[in-house]
Formats: C-alpha cells, structure tokens, sequence
C-alpha cells in the first residue's frame, strides 16, 4: 500500500488525510522530521503559509523537507503547500522549500470576501472540477520544467513541474477526489522502478 | 461562474485555521507582533477583553482607522469584532474588507432579542456558544464557524473548559441517539431538527470549532486542543502578560504540539508572568459576559 504524508503542523489536515484514505493509500500525518521516513510521497496542506513556515523552522524540518525533495518522490501543495513548494514568492526575498521551478503570488484573487468557488477545467482530469478558492495564491509563471494544467481567469492555478504538483484551491475541501488520485499516479510503481533506464 | 460567499468557501476559510492561534490585537505594531509570533489570524478590537471588563462602558466595534492599519499591517487574514445585532457595524466591516467577522458577547450587545442573519453577507461569521443549541441557531443564522465563549478577559480557563465539553458532550449524545430520538432532542436543545440530522450524519459538528475565553498560558491552549477544540483564540492572555512575543510564540507551538508534554514544559519555562485572572464567582452575574446572546 502506497504510504502518503501530510504535513500536520496546522491547516486542512483533516480531509487530505481522509481523502488519501478514500483513495485506498495509508495516510499518516507528519509533524516531525523522523515521521517522513518511508514516505512515497508528501502532501502540504491548506493554512497559513507564514504560520507553518515559523513552525517548520522551529522544529528543524526545512532541512528534512528539502533533503525528502531531494529523494525525487512526489510533493503535492494546495494553496498555501503551494507557496511552501514554490521556487519564487513575489514581494519576498526568500522561498519556502523552494523546491518547484514556478513563482506564485500570495492573496492574488483579494480578500475573503473575494474568494470564491469555481467549476474549472483541468489537464489529465475528465470533467469539470468544482474549486474552492480561499485568500489564493495563483502561479504568476512557471519554469519551462513545468506544465500548466489550469488557468483561471488568466491565471495559472495549477501546475506539475517533475515530481511537484501544486494548486491554488483546495481540493481537500470537496468530496471529489480525482486531483489525490492524480497526485497518488505521479508515484512510480515498483514495476516502473525495475525498468532500465 | 464563479460563486462567492458560498457555506462552501466561508467554511473552508476557517477550516484554513485549524490548529491555530488567533490572536487578539488592537495595533498595527502587536499586529506584526501575532504575525510573527506564527498567529494564524489576528482580530482586530479597540480594547482586548480585560481592559473592557477594567473600563466598564459600552463596548463598540473598533475605530475603522485601527481597523485598516491591522489589515496594512499584516499578510494573515484579519478579523474584527461587531456587536450582536448590529447590522451597520457588520456591513462596515464587510465594506472594509475584513475577513471574518465575530458578532461577540465581548462587546456590548446592540440588539438583546435578534442576532445577524448572518447567511445574507459575503464576509464570514464566528460565533460564540456554550451548548449545542446555542451553536445550532448561529449556524443556523449563517455562521461559519464557531466558538466556545468562555468567559472572556478573566485569564480562567474553567469556563472555556466548560463550554467545550457540553458542546462535545451533547454532539456525542446526538451522534449515539436513534434517529427517532432525534426530534425531542432538538426541542429540548433549542436546536432545529436538520441541524442534529447533519451532526449525526457527520460525526462532528458541521463547522470548525475554537475555543476561547480565558486562555492564559500555553498549557490553558494546549487543553482545549486535548478537549477536541480546532484551534484557539487569545485574547488577553498575549498583550496583557510580561512579555507578550515569547507567550504568542509558546503559545502557537503548544497549540501545534499539544500532546508533546515535554516540550510544553520547555515552552512554559521562564515565560514570565502571565495575565493575573479573575476568580469567575467575584463576577457578579450580569457581569459576565457569556450570558450574553441567545
């Protein structure tokens, strides 16, 4: 059975890890660095981007995270996952992880009375995709390493650069879980690891 | 296509929050203070609950001016107080653009019969409760999200204790009846029936639930996380205690870590004095700011 983290310092927590276990993969939260061993692949939830970094750095977990990074398997950030993940945060002089070769933008829709739900249109998943967008972020532009998936009134909301997978909604607060299953094929199989090169 | 203030996206807004802090603040300055700190939103109030107890008089809404220097001043979503029952203050807040607003008993009531119809606005909103029938006609009117009152600006944690295991309590005891029990139920609570239907049928209640009023130390938050609370809200235990930026920090880790003893004993070392608290039996009863709302 696949193994998938979720990174379980605050936000949605909750309903990603319900939706992996809908999905039929082992869920199991992640608050420490010991708890991302054996992981085949990490989610970063929903939340507050600037609370979980100060908790990240607090509790020594920027190293282990980037290293898990390192290690090729996939990563998946909804909203603020995704400003965790991404390579470039407009206004800031420093990223997160850093890791996903995109640029995001914080609150780019507005405030809370701005933010919205949406049926979108996405690249590799049939039918539409009810969105939910809180206080998002959206992808200002992604490296030539990435693709874009989907585009929202002009803007780049989702994307899959390699292993990295991010979006500015939440799909964890649907009951569809369509995007987990995509994000869980990203993992290669033992069969695909036995392939020559 | 796209929809706003949908149940879906105000919800979801304080699903965002869970396992967090939100912290009273009533500056700029303490504003990026709470930020810093790893608040997950701040609510921005003219006077924190223990000076409004101190001072007496009618408590308001904040000046708009305080209001709109917080919400400058930090990138975390911020959240103001109006009174219950006042329409004018809730439809300023929303103008403004704040993120959620709490119709609070903290502040002097405007209408001591009728809360907001609070399904009828775009902007969010927290509510306070002390049961379920109470948590019921809130969401009920349009909250989104809730709270356990507690009693505010008294750095006593029994209260806020209180509330929460009634509420937990009677949510088990709804989830456990049979569903011809259901209706009785809802008389006796106050609650309308479709309501106890859905936290059945859910296992929980249908919104996230803090807890507040009376969180004084990272052990008081630490123990509403362990009593099933979503996150927490200070109020006069940041800004009234010795050194308000180690209490926020302290306090933003317990909540995360809240069953790591050992490390809320390091947290809790040398913090300094927290706010010094009021004994709720010296309150008189039409003192207490939990009676208020209904």
């Amino acid at each position: 059975m696949k193994r998938i983290g979720v990174l379980a310092l605050q936000g949605a927590v909750r309903e990603h890890l319900q939706s992996i276990t809908a999905c039929g993969a082992e869920a199991v939260s992640v608050k420490w660095p010991k708890d991302l061993e054996e992981l085949d692949a990490l989610i970063l939830p929903g939340g507050e981007s600037t609370t979980m970094r100060r908790l990240i750095d607090r509790y020594g977990l920027m190293e282990p995270l980037q290293d898990f990074a390192e290690t090729g398997k996939p990563m998946f950030g909804t909203c603020a996952g995704l400003i965790l993940l991404a390579k470039t945060v407009v206004g800031s002089d420093e990223a997160h992880l850093g890791v996903m070769d995109v640029a995001v933008e914080r609150n780019s829709f507005g405030r809370q009375v701005d933010s919205f739900e949406a049926p979108l249109e996405i690249k590799g998943i049939d039918g539409a995709f009810e969105a939910v967008f809180i206080r998002a972020p959206h992808i200002v532009s992604a490296g030539p390493s990435a693709e874009v998936l989907c585009v929202h009134d002009g803007k780049i909301v989702m994307a899959k650069s390699g292993q990295f997978l991010g979006c500015s909604f939440h799909p964890e607060l649907t009951e569809d879980h369509r995007i987990t299953e995509y994000f869980l094929s990203m993992i290669p199989s033992k069969s695909d690891l036995l392939l020559p090169n | 296509m796209s929809q706003h203030g949908t149940d879906r996206v105000k919800r979801g807004m304080a699903e965002m929050q869970k396992g967090g802090v939100i912290m009273d603040v009533v500056n700029a300055e303490q504003a990026r203070i709470a930020e810093a700190a790893g608040a997950t939103a701040v609510m921005a109030l003219e006077r924190v609950p223990s000076d409004i107890r101190r001072d007496g008089g009618v408590a308001r809404m904040a000046d708009p001016r305080i209001t709109e220097e917080v919400m400058k001043a930090v990138s975390i979503p911020v959240m103001a107080k109006a009174r219950i029952g006042h329409i004018v203050e809730a439809r300023i807040l929303e103008a403004m653009g704040v993120d959620y607003i709490d119709e609070s008993e903290v502040l002097t009531p405007a209408d001591e019969e009728f809360h907001l119809l609070k399904n009828q606005y775009t902007v969010p909103f927290v509510c306070g409760c002390r049961n379920l029938g109470e948590a019921a006609r809130r969401i009920g009117e349009g909250a989104s999200m809730l709270r356990t009152k507690g009693e505010p600006g008294t750095g006593n944690i029994v209260e806020a204790v209180r509330h929460l295991r009634q509420v937990n309590a009677e949510v088990r005891k709804v989830i456990a009846m049979s569903e011809d029990e259901l209706m009785t139920e809802a008389r006796n609570l106050g609650a309308s029936y479709e309501f106890l239907k859905e936290v059945k049928s859910l296992g929980r209640l249908p919104v996230v639930n803090f807890a507040a009023g009376g969180i004084a130390t990272p052990a008081d938050a630490a123990l509403m996380m362990e009593l099933g609370a979503d996150g927490v809200f200070v109020g006069s235990g940041i800004f009234k205690s010795d050194n308000p930026e180690r209490f926020a920090r302290a306090i933003v880790e317990a909540t995360t870590h809240y069953q790591d003893y050992k490390l809320i004993a390091e947290l809790s070392k040398d913090l300094g004095i927290a706010m010094k608290g009021i004994e709720i039996s010296t309150i008189a009863a039409g003192e207490r700011m939990q009676e208020r709302g209904w």
